[in-house]
């Protein structure tokens, strides 16, 4: 819809608009491209040999198959999603490109909007081959998990996008310099969130920090579902409902820090 | 002559029937309200005093020059005209929009243009002026580049990555871009800075052209003398974030004695002002 006929409305041309413009550049450098693939590929090839590995030596293993490769490919839908959510913000920060994105009629909730379906089409293009490749080596189909993996898609997507607003909201106010925040946040809730074991394996104090998380439910959901045959849908609505109040707390912070910074002036300034 | 996007009056058919309903002035309205308004505006910095407490209005169809040093709060100034820096204090209006509060109102009708901004150097310039007039609504955006490129020389570069042109050439795009969506402001900072004499009496002549042709209004902000003297009837002079001196061209020689603009700026600069006195 024009700007000219409702000035106050959401513009779906406008998200395309920007969605088109990353679509662009990805489609003008094959080294983004490849590096959409490679990262999930060698993690999910590292990870399942090792399955292969300790399930010719151990019981256990043996009967939960899949947990390991089960949790990377989650793992990579919640680091991939808020890292193409990042990046494809930093990609405007790094072409000094911001200034002129604030100036025209482009709305924060579409700059967000596309920035998320930038994140989709990025994880679609990393992980739709690795999953592929996931049947090939290790004969696990993730697709196999169902409507179940679509509830645990969508919460450890919403997580992913409420982290990557909060982050972008940073590296605005704060310039390049907090760019690394965007590479490397994730990898805090790596051990919270307990993607490889199970929460009780954490000491009590700890195990309180990764309930509030809401992947936690999600790798806890997966574990229940390969290892016991059993779909936990209280995790996902508890997960849900944890990831409501994320995505409340990252907007705010992302219309905070995006006012902090037009008060600074850093929107014209970008760099460090 | 650049070509009308929509119909003989410029406007796309929406916002005909926008003026319709009152959302947007209609001409009569438009011609008593100022195209800028600045009232009392300040910037405060922890480092420092950017912008102290300036006001001047801009009629609609007018073209000033604001000129200052290096730090003068030019940029400044020009960044809470377009709602990128909330002000300390005073207000900016644009088309009657106080900005940047109700800047989704008019931004659609505003562009702006500065070497200090660029754009996505991998995509090429038609797939940056595509997004562009795609962001800012503008209806049949392959004409309206064709158009661009035509006027702007760019037919030749439009199929090449905006970061393998030269700065002349990223100057002709960026200027493209400012264009896209046939704005009734525009805002220029430093338009013509880092280009050879040829390139920049060449973008002059376009952006005179265009003003004459649309009737815009344009803000220029520069430190080229000779630039503001031969574009600009108005020529406003900022140091240390205050407005020194207001006035047209003609009349700001008279006053201080001199022949150029340049011995005017160097005076206010300088803190000169026997020959301002003395001429008075």
């Amino acid at each position: 819809m024009s700007p000219h006929c409702e000035p106050l409305a959401f513009s779906p041309r406008r998200i395309a608009a920007m969605v088109l413009r990353y679509c662009y550049l990805l489609r003008s450098s094959w080294p983004r491209l490849l590096e959409l693939i490679y990262w999930p590929a060698v993690q999910m090839l590292m990870w399942g040999f090792l399955q292969l590995y300790i399930a010719g030596n151990a019981g256990f293993f043996a009967r939960a198959g899949g947990t390991f490769i089960g949790a990377v490919l989650l793992w990579d839908i919640l680091f991939r999603g808020q890292l193409g959510f990042s990046i494809s913000f930093l990609e405007e920060m790094w072409a000094r490109n911001l200034a002129n994105l604030m100036i025209s009629p482009l709305r924060t909730i579409e700059f967000v909007g596309a920035l998320m379906i930038m994140s989709l089409i990025r994880l679609a293009i990393g992980m739709g081959p690795v999953s592929l490749l996931a049947i090939a080596f290790f004969g696990f189909n993730l697709y196999g998990l169902g409507l179940a993996l679509a509830a645990f898609f969508v919460n450890l997507i919403l997580t992913s996008w409420a982290i990557g607003i909060l982050v972008s909201g940073l590296v605005l106010r704060n310039g390049l310099g907090a760019e690394s925040l965007a590479w490397t946040i994730m990898f805090l809730l790596l051990p919270l969130t307990c993607v490889y074991y199970p929460v009780t394996i954490l000491p009590d104090w700890l195990q309180a920090v990764a309930w509030a998380l809401p992947p936690t439910y999600v790798f806890e959901g997966m574990r229940e579902l390969l290892i016991n045959h059993v779909f936990r849908a209280d995790l996902m609505v508890r997960a849900l409902a944890l990831n409501a109040a994320f995505f409340a707390v990252a907007a705010a912070g992302f219309i905070a820090l995006l006012d902090s910074a037009r008060r600074q002036g850093s929107l014209l300034q970008t760099g460090e | 002559m650049l070509a009308r996007a929509g119909g003989s009056d410029g406007l796309a058919p929406c916002a005909r029937k926008a003026q319709l309903c009152g959302i947007v002035p209609t001409p009569s309205a438009k011609a008593a309200q100022p195209a800028i308004a600045v009232e009392r505006l300040a910037k405060i910095y922890k480092s420092g005093v950017a912008v102290d407490g300036i006001s001047f209005a801009l009629e609609q169809g007018s073209i000033t020059g604001l000129l200052g040093g290096n730090g003068a709060g030019k940029t400044t100034t020009i960044a809470m005209i377009l709602g990128l820096i909330i002000p300390t204090s005073g207000t900016a209006r644009v088309l009657g929009a106080e900005m940047p509060r109700q800047r989704y109102r008019v931004l659609h009708r505003v562009n702006f243009e500065s070497p200090y901004v660029d754009m996505p150097a991998r995509l090429t310039t038609r797939q940056n002026l595509t997004v562009f007039a795609m962001l800012y609504g503008v209806e049949d955006a392959a004409a309206r580049i064709a158009a661009l490129a035509e006027e702007l020389d760019l037919v030749e570069l439009l199929d090449r990555p905006t970061g393998k042109l030269s700065a002349g050439q990223k100057t002709r795009v960026s200027l493209a871009k400012a264009l896209v969506n046939r704005p009734e402001i525009l805002l220029l900072d430093e338009p013509t800075a880092s280009l050879d004499p040829d390139t920049a009496d060449w973008v002059r002549a376009r952006i005179e052209r265009y003003r004459r042709g649309r009737g815009a209004t344009i803000l220029l902000a520069s430190h080229n003398m000779a630039e503001v003297e031969r574009l600009c009837e108005r020529v406003i002079i900022m140091k240390k974030g205050r407005i020194e001196d207001d006035d047209t061209p003609q009349a700001l020689l008279t006053r201080y004695g001199r022949r150029t603009l340049e011995e005017v700026f160097l005076d206010v600069a300088r803190g000169r002002t026997e020959a301002r006195q003395a001429a008075q």
